[in-house]
């Protein structure tokens, strides 16, 4: 079902479109995942054109971020236990243009797979050095860059002895509604991959291997910490001949 | 399909770690002339809340115009001192969210014709894979949400009344979400 009518302008108004992204998200309704049972629309979502709420959108930069936010590794009394990373890389379009100073915000488990909060049950040791939670923001090309501990795998309740695969949880604004993404980082090489029910949720094989960052020895610093990179990709404005006379 | 699009995943259940703000909930500043609190529950197939949930609003300001560069109307300074238009709310162990806000003005639409004053929504949640997107209406705007071309094209009417608000006596709106089953709100693919 389509609401209305979505010529891209008349009545005065030009608006930018963003390209779908139908086929790359999981479906809500994924019965490996146990959790969505109950959690999933059965009605099909409503197609809603993209109007002047969905093409505009919070732009949060700098001034959300603390002094501390891009390192998850700072902040308290010492240095947390485990095996410390940078993580970095570039937020871009689908169409290859960089997301300037938009809003990463992180969490992740420590390097014993336990999260510092009430609900996680693991019996593996909760590190006083290390909370879990981080910001950063994109520069003028939509680079970004954190310190942490590499996060542990965690056993979980979907199955019996299910355990997630080692990741970093991802949250971006991008620059439109349209674009707001969270999603998970995972790292190269996990034998976790073929067993878990979250990862496998993308329909796409391809897609999947997106969340998977890789190992940069370039971004590492000698003698202190290892490094990964990961590219993030938004949906990006399709191309059209409204967007070339605006000159974007 | 689109390639190279960054594939979602769900925020898990410990999205407490990196997501709330202490001023999250408040599109506004506290005690801003005129503000408006919205609550509401966040429910499941079975009817049970969801205490691990988080929704986010975005919206005009007043005067129906964004602070942001892809407005083609171009970028306007809120009418309203402080006014973010984002609203970021866990639910609590009731699931239960809270936005305190100012009503947003009507907006042009592309096609001709104006948009009743909304709120998206994005609701969030273990489970999800993807986030959900709705959208809330004021229920005294009766005349303007009955010329909405989201709304009016939405023809089971008691599928459209789950994107109207309830009024409080109070003063306050009332907007619950149900993911799933009787009275299930729409959701939008945007």
């Amino acid at each position: 079902m389509t609401v209305g009518n979505p010529p891209v302008a008349s009545g005065g108004l030009v608006l930018p479109r963003y390209e779908s992204a139908a086929g790359v998200h999981p479906p809500l309704d994924s019965p490996e995942y146990k959790s969505s049972a109950l959690r999933h629309p059965n009605q099909p979502l409503i197609a809603l054109p993209q109007r002047l709420t969905e093409i505009t959108g919070p732009l949060f930069g700098a001034e959300r971020v603390g002094e501390h936010d891009a390192d998850l590794t700072a902040g308290h009394a010492g240095e947390p236990i485990g095996e410390r990373i940078i993580v970095s890389g570039r937020v871009l379009d689908s169409d290859g243009r960089p997301v300037p100073d938009a809003l990463i915000e992180v969490w992740q488990a420590n390097a014993a797979g336990r999260y510092a909060h009430h609900v996680d049950g693991h019996p593996a040791p909760l590190d006083p050095n290390f909370s879990g939670g981080g910001r950063c923001v994109t520069d003028s090309v939509g680079r970004y860059r954190f310190v942490t501990i590499k996060p542990g795998p965690y056993p979980w309740g979907n199955h019996y002895n299910a355990w997630r695969p080692a990741h970093i949880h991802f949250s971006l604004f991008g620059r439109a509604f349209t674009q707001r993404l969270v999603t998970q980082m995972f790292f190269p090489g996990d034998p976790l991959f073929p067993l878990d029910p979250i990862f496998n949720s993308i329909p796409d094989q391809a897609a999947r291997q997106r969340l998977i960052c890789s190992f940069d020895i370039d971004t590492s610093v000698p003698d202190w910490a290892m490094a990964y990179s990961w590219d993030i990709v938004l949906r990006g404005r399709t191309a059209t001949a409204f967007e070339s006379r605006e000159g974007k | 399909m689109t390639e190279g699009i960054t594939p979602s995943q769900t925020v898990g259940p410990y999205l407490e770690l990196g997501l709330p703000w202490a001023d999250g909930p408040f599109v506004v500043p506290p005690g801003t002339r005129g503000a408006i609190r919205i609550t509401g529950q966040v429910l499941d197939g079975a009817g049970a809340p969801l205490p691990d949930a988080m929704i986010e609003t975005w919206q005009a300001d007043p005067d129906g115009r964004f602070d942001h560069p892809d407005d083609p109307r171009g970028a306007a300074k809120p009418s309203v001192a402080g006014f973010r238009g984002f609203g970021r709310s866990t639910t609590d162990s009731a699931g239960r969210y809270e936005i305190v806000t100012v009503r947003p003005g009507p907006l042009p639409a592309p096609e001709g014709g104006t948009e009743a004053p909304h709120l998206d929504v994005s609701v969030f949640a273990r489970g999800m894979l993807d986030r959900t997107v709705t959208r809330m209406y004021f229920p005294d705007e009766a005349a303007a949400n009955a010329a909405d071309p989201v709304l009016s094209a939405i023809t089971d009417p008691s599928r459209r009344a789950t994107l109207i608000a309830e009024a409080d006596p109070d003063g306050q709106l009332r907007f619950d979400i149900r993911l799933q089953g009787d009275h299930e709100t729409v959701f939008f693919d945007v």
